[in-house]
């Protein structure tokens, strides 16, 4: 392979927000006064924030060049395995900036309302129809709310049958968000491992279902980017005695189109928008987790919600049964905007292909790549494939130095040392938004990496404004403030 | 479809590279039994221009200014964004990249963030803030699940005066593990009544909001003297921030975890979401704090730089045993609010926050002059309740026809307070619009 | 990471299989984790240890080790009374990582049962059972 893409330039240092500014400087236009100043009880008077003043363009500046150390969807590909780190469409941006979804109140009577509630009854539909699901919640903030959410329904269900069950089953390739929301509710996990085709079977699930386990939670296709395979037949072992299956649905881009859960043995699953459904990941968020279910589970779904009556669209929360509010007001209207606008420009036939091709191309890669990093499970994946670093165990090489190399080749790194039952996992899901050309650099680039100088690799990267961080030295002595 | 690059081409020698006949049989190790035989029932796709006459249709169709006049706040606040911040949140290095688990190439994320737990650290008054939560209810939940860890008791004391939405979010995380939960009451100058914390044993924490709901100010000082003799930790909860521009911040007065919503930082109101959950404690407890924190930090190179600290309390790291479940933070909304408050500055805040005040003091007096009676008289922000001399119902109507949505009616979180209504007023109120509103009540 | 042949294990201390190690000095046991469990758990960043006055039982949690990208718990390997708590890891807690077996001590027991300590493995006996392990 050629050089490395990533290249140096001129981007500049930046200091601190504090580090900057002078008293005096404002980067605000302060409205006009228009009203007399009134007495102010000064026992509750405080002296106000210390926090500089800074000028607009300082403010502007000090922003471009934080933004120019940073490596975006927008800047190359990005292979984060569970991720889906799909293209964020502009569009989207622009509909959720519009004015009247912008600045709409929550608490509106509901004749001003009407376009923000039809969006959300509209894509609580698609959502439902892309799941097979029947009642759609939109209020979870994020995936790990929506995990929240589902195992607070499944708490429900069983308490309004007066059925006590304390434990919740959890495969091994679980993401970690599954058994620590199970948690929140009170259930232990019960682990069950996946057999060597990396799939959960059913005598393992068998083993363990009783009549004190509320279900079990499982990702489908799985943190290895297979399809569970048993699924049928692991929810009729769950259905038989009394427990319910809630999907994970981090990795649907996999699926849309070609299955739907809830008619597979699911009962209540969540979605991410932030990644099947392109709305940006922002840095850490905000995203936005719905909770799909079927109809038996909809009395308990969180209130309010959002329902169609006498030609209007109103939120009601005259659900008795309901588990009760899990956001301050809707969920994450703003995000729901970008994922609806999504689906309307994709359509039934474009979820579908989106799906076949983020399979293709990960097949794609995990064929070209399989001579070079070893691969665990060497048969069909879905989204997403697994590796390890098996082969480079000898030369001393990990994952992490394979990793961090990448970025000098103009890559974010894929997901590493996930899941967990693969040693030094390397977990690559290139999304179906990346040209042939780019997965053909991608896999040159790792070829090149999984052969080259083992001391090159462990001082990898190089070429980023900053080289490997003491992580140690943080969490030993912790500065989390300036 | 241009998110869909691959051309017939790209398909055909990918599926050759693959050893496969066509795309189907790529998903071959999917069942049967668990495969469509229809296709998804959705509406045909649109163009992009479609797209724009259909969301443009339904944005149209909501009540905001300029033609409406919304006196409505209530935990969601209108505040003028500069351009400028709109216009920096814009730049997709910030919005298309993920959570910073690659410091490397992730610094603008991660500087921006420590800068941000900094800003919030020092508006509230405490030691270390976290690199932000949800929203304001879910933080306030949080807040108290880290009090009954850190005590390791059961009951906590949550006021009435606590925006009604957090509670029942705080009754909903709380429930499933049965923690006893206490209302404190509320008294007649609109503050909470904490005389019920004296004897009070076992409890973990008492949770107040300041400003709270009615938009009084609470006194923090007492509560936190209140809650320290009960052995207890103070949880201090907010939904508007701004007042601690001109009121004495929660940190000063003794809270031991502050929590609330950042969306009148830089974050526009978008029906509710997506909001900001701003989260700080002290040093001490930082160990049991939830949330992603940013720390500092040097390079191979000895060059500063920052990373995600501290990870060992989280999910991924933790599974089960977790301080939360939570995997994202409201990132560019933290960014929104730290670049916000960048541009508006120190001194910008004071004067902004003395600006809601002295326009809602005016809205108040001119509608006490106008007949309505204010009940509380402890001091407010920029919110206060309001009863209409001619009944709540036929005012709010009349005032509706002329496009004034006159505030929050009471009657749904306290029926003691059914002829009242909560009202807002921010800087993006104009004279000439409270001036209305007064004369239309007064006629 | 070491190999099991690179590892450190002295012979004046027993071994637990959930590699703590204990060393019996008369009236008191001095325990603390050994030469692969701080390697495998690479720069210790944060230790929790029970307070003076607690009492645990044979093969409870008694605290835990926090690594940058990993927590272990440690379980007592003899039960009895915390004596004595190694104040210094608080603010080294590298020390572990350093001297396992010496400046790295984590607490001292005054064991319920003095006899305990023999059903512990020896070095031999314990580079078996992680070899076996492997």
């Amino acid at each position: 392979m050629k050089e490395p893409q990533g290249t140096s330039g001129l981007i500049l240092n930046e200091p601190l927000l504090w580090e900057k500014g002078k008293m005096g400087r404002s980067g605000f236009s302060m409205p006009r006064r228009d009203v007399v100043p009134s007495p102010l009880d000064e026992t509750l008077a405080g002296d106000g924030p210390d926090i500089p003043d800074l000028s607009e363009v300082d403010v502007v500046r000090h922003y471009t060049r934080l933004s120019q150390w940073n490596f975006g969807v927008d800047t190359g590909m990005y292979p984060l395995g569970s991720c889906t780190m799909k293209y964020n469409p502009k569009i989207n941006e622009k509909q959720a900036a519009l004015r009247g979804f912008a600045k709409g109140h929550p608490l509106l009577p509901i004749e001003l309302s009407q376009g923000a509630l039809e969006l959300m009854y509209r894509l609580e539909r698609y959502l439902a129809e892309i799941t097979g699901m029947d009642a759609v919640t939109l209020q979870p903030a994020a995936g790990a709310h929506g995990e929240l959410a589902g195992m607070l329904l499944i708490h429900a269900y069983h308490t309004a049958r007066r059925s006590r069950r304390s434990k919740i089953i959890v495969p091994d390739t679980a993401h970690g968000t599954n058994p620590a929301s199970a948690a929140l509710c009170g259930f232990s996990s019960v682990a069950v491992p996946s057999n060597e085709a990396g799939v959960v079977s059913p005598e393992t699930v068998a083993a363990v279902m009783d009549e004190e386990t509320a279900g079990i939670m499982i990702t489908n296709p799985n943190t290895l980017g297979l399809f569970e395979e048993n699924i049928r037949k692991i929810a009729e072992i769950v259905h038989a005695k009394g427990g319910l299956v809630y999907g994970d649905g981090a990795n649907m881009n996999a699926v849309m189109g070609i299955v739907q859960m809830g008619k597979i043995g699911f009962d209540v699953m969540h979605l991410n928008l932030h990644k099947t459904f392109s709305t940006p990941h922002g840095g850490g968020g905000p995203g936005s987790g719905p909770v799909c279910v079927r109809e038996f589970l909809a009395p308990f779904l969180p209130v309010p919600r959002v329902i169609h009556r006498e030609g209007m669209y109103e939120l009601s929360e005259d659900f008795p049964e309901s588990i009760g509010r899990l956001h301050a007001f809707h969920g994450n209207v703003g995000v729901m905007i970008k994922a609806f606008c999504y689906i309307m420009s994709m359509g039934s036939e474009g979820l579908k292909r989106a799906s076949q091709f983020a399979v293709l191309n990960a097949n794609y890669i995990k064929e070209n790549l399989k001579g070079s990093l070893h691969l665990p499970y060497d048969r069909g994946c879905m989204h997403e494939c697994v590796f390890s670093d098996k082969f480079q165990e000898g030369n001393k090489v990990t994952t992490l130095d394979m990793a961090k190399r990448l970025m000098d080749y103009g890559f974010h790194p894929p997901t590493v040392y996930f899941p967990l039952v693969v040693h030094g996992a390397m977990m690559i899901e290139p999304t179906e938004t990346e040209s042939k050309e780019d997965i053909d650099r991608f896999i040159e680039a790792i070829r090149t990496i999984a052969a080259e100088d083992p001391e090159l690799l462990r001082e990898a990267p190089g070429r980023p404004k900053l080289r490997r961080l003491d992580e140690t030295a943080a969490a030993r002595n912790p500065r989390l403030a300036g | 479809m241009r998110y869909l690059p691959h051309t017939e081409e790209d398909i055909a020698s990918m599926l050759r590279s693959v050893g496969a006949e066509n795309i189907d049989d790529l998903f071959s190790m999917i069942p049967t039994d668990c495969r469509m035989k229809t296709a998804l029932d959705l509406p045909d796709a649109l163009t992009e221009w479609e797209l724009n006459t259909l969301l443009e249709g339904l944005a149209e169709t909501m009540a905001v200014s300029p033609a409406y006049k919304v006196f409505m706040g209530a935990g969601s606040y209108d505040h003028y964004i500069p351009e400028s911040v709109s216009y920096l949140l814009g730049r997709s290095e910030f919005s298309t990249a993920y959570t910073p688990y690659q410091p490397e190439i992730s610094q603008g994320t991660l500087q921006g963030i420590y800068e941000y737990q900094t800003l919030t650290a020092r508006l509230l008054g405490m030691e270390v803030a976290n690199a932000s939560m949800y929203d304001g209810a879910s933080s306030l939940a949080e807040a108290l699940l880290m009090a009954i860890r850190i005590t390791k008791r059961r009951r906590i004391a949550l006021s009435r005066l606590i925006h009604p939405h957090y509670r029942a979010v705080v009754r909903t995380y709380l429930g499933p593990e049965g923690y006893e939960i206490i209302e404190l009451p509320s008294l007649e100058d609109g503050r909470t009544d904490i005389s019920g914390l004296t004897g009070l044993d076992e409890l973990a924490a008492a949770a107040i909001q300041s400003p709270n709901f009615f938009g009084c100010i609470e006194d923090l000082q007492a509560i936190g003297k209140a809650v320290h003799e009960a052995g207890a930790l103070s949880v201090v909860s907010f939904t508007e921030p701004l007042a601690y521009g001109l009121f004495k911040n929660p940190g000063s007065q003794g809270a031991d975890i502050v929590c609330g919503e950042g969306q009148s930082f830089g974050i526009p109101p978008s029906f509710g979401g997506p909001g900001l959950g701003m989260f700080a404690c002290r040093m001490k407890h930082v160990r049991s704090m939830p949330g992603r924190l940013v720390g500092k930090t040097l390079d191979r190179d000895g060059r500063p730089g920052f990373v995600l600290t501290l990870a060992t309390r989280e999910q991924h790291i933790r599974r089960e045993k977790a301080n939360s479940n939570i995997c994202t933070n409201s990132s560019l909304c933290a960014l929104a609010s730290a670049m916000y408050l960048a541009s508006v500055g120190g001194t910008g805040i004071r004067e902004l926050a003395s600006l809601n005040y002295d326009k809602a003091e005016y809205l108040k007096r001119g509608l006490k002059g106008a007949g309505c009676a204010i009940p509380f008289d402890s001091p407010t922000f920029n919110e206060f309740v309001v009863e209409f001399p001619n009944g709540l119902n036929d005012t709010y109507s009349k005032l509706l026809e002329k496009n004034i949505v006159a505030g929050v009616p009471l009657a749904r979180w306290y029926p003691e307070l059914a002829d009242h209504a909560l009202l807002c007023v921010t800087e993006t109120m104009g004279r000439e619009d409270m001036d209305t509103l007064i004369r239309e009540v007064r006629s | 990471m070491k190999e099991i042949e690179e590892l450190f294990l002295p012979d004046d201390v027993l071994y637990a299989e959930s590699h703590e190690w204990a060393r019996d000095e008369e009236e008191t046991v001095v325990v603390g984790v050994n030469d692969y469990a701080q390697d495998q758990l690479g720069d210790i960043v944060f230790v929790e240890l029970p307070e003076i006055g607690d009492t645990f039982e044979k093969g409870e949690e008694f605290g835990t080790l926090e690594s940058v990208k990993a927590v272990s718990e440690i379980y007592m390997p003899v039960g009895g009374r915390i004596v004595a708590v190694n104040d210094a890891l608080s603010d080294a807690p590298e020390l572990i990582n350093q001297e396992p077996y010496n400046s790295g001590w984590m607490i001292e027991i005054e064991p319920d049962d003095p006899d305990e300590i023999h059903t512990l493995m020896t070095s031999t006996e314990y580079m078996e059972m992680l070899k076996g392990a492997e």
